[in-house]
């Protein structure tokens, strides 16, 4: 219980940066390291059984994944220290970053001649994710808001780091891979109109960079025909 | 730009009818510059434990549309002479219903020499929304029989964010409310919301979400294999399992909707679509929103159920822009994704 106040006073000190869908980010410093510290506060909308349920299983979740990424040699935030009573992870705060989201929408305002530059990254993003999923890893909520760019040294490329494991989980199926691309596919091309072509360049290097990737792109050709209203010919 | 729209558009007013028919339900409504005149609408209900047949329903709307049109007229005070734009809608929906509806419609553009446009029905609920709540820039949840989605405007286009990758919402509640014989008058969903009142107990059901996008049929499957078993060995109430199957399946609609707000910077959600009516659902969004700081936009039954004003208010929107459909394109479809449609009427 004194750990619980101590929790929560220091949360309290710490400065919020955003509340994102899945709970609070803090700012803060924990053992002198500059860390973010990810709230999940209950939702009151929710039933509190579902909420509960919800909460815990997505704050394992993504400390889990986290771990087995970086294990991998995939960049995520390391993390510090995680509470499952109050829900909260301590995590490595990434430093002098931006998402992907913000650096496509800029870069395409810039409107030079950026367009190789975007194609490069968008080749990385698919060999990152083809060797996540190599890990089987889903993340299952993959937007270019939860990819982020550290820029490294001068002449170094910026890394790039994934985040906001909340929804994944494991699994070896070419489904749940095939869906993890399919959500991303909407969120990319939904924020960023007119880039097809781009995500076209980052499904070729996925499909290049994983032995697995054939089953994983024949189950995403059939998640885009599931469902109601969609375009069909014939 | 101002001065050429003012040549086309004189200072009178614009008079738009909508007829509208995707569904079980049949409407048309008058709409004259964001004043909705008169709004008939007929439902067609089977009984319990069976859904809506398409050629079925086709022929309810054939036998009362011609009541509801002069219903329309009658209750604006109008004359076909006043109308200036006949909108019916172009898709999506079940096939045999729209053929009726299109037929009708572009027959009295025709008798009438008035101008026909073909509208999209999810723009339709969006632009009904808008003009009820004035709601500026929302994220929208679309929630109805057919469609599951959220959607926000950008670059010209209503843009999905997320959808159902599956059954839509209110299709789920509708074949659940078949297993355990809930009455379908006036709707499964309202019968279904009101017996959720009384249910205390929570069943634990599949919860799937996937980023913005979210799953049905996974839930359906599991309470249509569970409901009678449980039922009869006094494991739940069906109150009880009403109860559930709201609470899970509307915390997965506040979450992509809170995804999706997070993920644009919005500070809007509007609510549209049949389900959009649900008060508990409208009860959870505005819990979301508070602490989000965001606001709700939400309408009641006569304008989140589908209705003729709603295709009249889009056309509206499509015929101030300079659209019209010519008579040879005026055919309908089953499939017309939201974002197919190029928004003229909005910056």
């Amino acid at each position: 219980m004194a750990g619980q106040t101590t929790l929560s006073r220091f949360v309290g000190k710490a400065d919020l940066v955003k509340q994102g869908a899945e709970g609070r980010v803090y700012r803060a410093q924990f053992l002198g390291k500059p860390t973010i510290v990810k709230e999940r506060f209950r939702k009151r909308y929710r039933h509190p059984v579902l909420d509960e349920k919800l909460t815990h299983r997505r704050t394992v979740q993504e400390v889990r994944s986290i771990l087995r990424c970086r294990r991998a040699g995939i960049s995520a935030p390391v993390v510090y220290f995680v509470d499952y009573t109050s829900h909260c992870i301590f995590m490595e705060e990434i430093a002098g970053s931006s998402t992907v989201r913000d650096h496509i929408v800029s870069t395409q305002q810039a409107n030079s001649c950026k367009e190789l530059e975007l194609q490069q990254l968008a080749e990385r993003i698919g060999r990152i994710l083809a060797k996540m999923h190599d890990e089987d890893v889903i993340h299952g909520d993959l937007t270019t808001s939860n990819m982020l760019l550290r820029c490294s040294s001068q002449d170094t490329e910026s890394d790039l780091v994934l985040i906001d494991f909340g929804l994944s989980y494991i699994s070896s199926l070419p489904e749940d891979k095939g869906v993890d691309l399919y959500v991303l596919e909407k969120a990319f091309l939904s924020s960023h109109p007119n880039t097809n072509v781009l995500f076209e360049k980052l499904l070729q290097s996925y499909t290049k960079s994983s032995k697995k990737s054939p089953a994983v792109i024949k189950k995403l050709d059939e998640v885009r025909l599931r469902g109601r209203k969609r375009s069909m010919v014939g | 730009m101002q001065s050429i729209l003012c040549f086309f558009f004189p200072a009178t007013m614009t008079v738009v009818i909508g007829f509208e028919g995707s569904a079980n339900k049949i409407g048309v409504g008058i709409i004259r510059d964001g004043e909705v005149l008169s709004n008939p609408r007929r439902t067609y209900i089977t009984p319990p434990g069976q859904g809506f047949m398409p050629s079925d329903t086709a022929r309810h709307h054939r036998a009362v549309i011609l009541t509801v049109l002069k219903e329309a007229l009658e209750e604006a005070g109008l004359k076909p002479a006043d109308i200036d734009c006949v909108a019916y809608t172009k898709g999506p929906g079940m096939g045999a219903p729209l053929v009726t509806v299109a037929i009708v419609a572009r027959t009295v553009a025709q008798l009438w020499g008035k101008p026909l446009l073909g509208v999209n029905h999810c723009i339709g609920h969006i632009e009904m929304g808008r003009l009820i709540t004035k709601a500026s820039n929302p994220t929208v949840l679309y929630v109805s029989g057919g469609n599951t989605q959220v959607i926000a405007y950008s670059e010209r286009r209503y843009r999905i964010f997320g959808e159902t990758i599956d059954i839509a919402v209110g299709n789920c509640l509708d074949r659940f409310a078949r297993v355990i014989k809930i009455s379908n008058d006036p709707s499964p969903g309202y019968n279904i919301e009101q017996m959720a009142k009384t249910g205390t107990q929570y069943v634990e059901l599949p919860y799937t979400v996937k980023g913005m996008d979210v799953s049905f049929s996974g839930i359906l499957s599991y309470i249509e294999e569970a409901a009678n078993k449980m039922l009869s060995s006094g494991q739940c109430t069906a109150a009880d399992l009403c109860f559930s199957l709201q609470e899970t399946v509307f915390a997965m609609l506040v979450e992509i909707t809170e995804r999706a707000m997070a993920h644009c910077s919005s500070q809007e959600v509007l609510i549209v679509g049949g389900v959009g009516c649900n008060l508990r659902l409208q009860e959870m969004m505005g819990v979301m929103c508070e602490e989000r700081g965001a606001k709700l936009f939400a309408t009641d039954d006569r304008f989140c159920i589908d209705n003729g004003a709603m295709i009249a208010q889009a056309g509206w929107e499509m015929f101030q822009s300079g659209q019209v459909t010519e008579l040879e394109d005026s055919w309908i479809t089953q499939r017309y994704r939201t974002d197919e449609v190029e928004v003229t009427w909005r910056d």
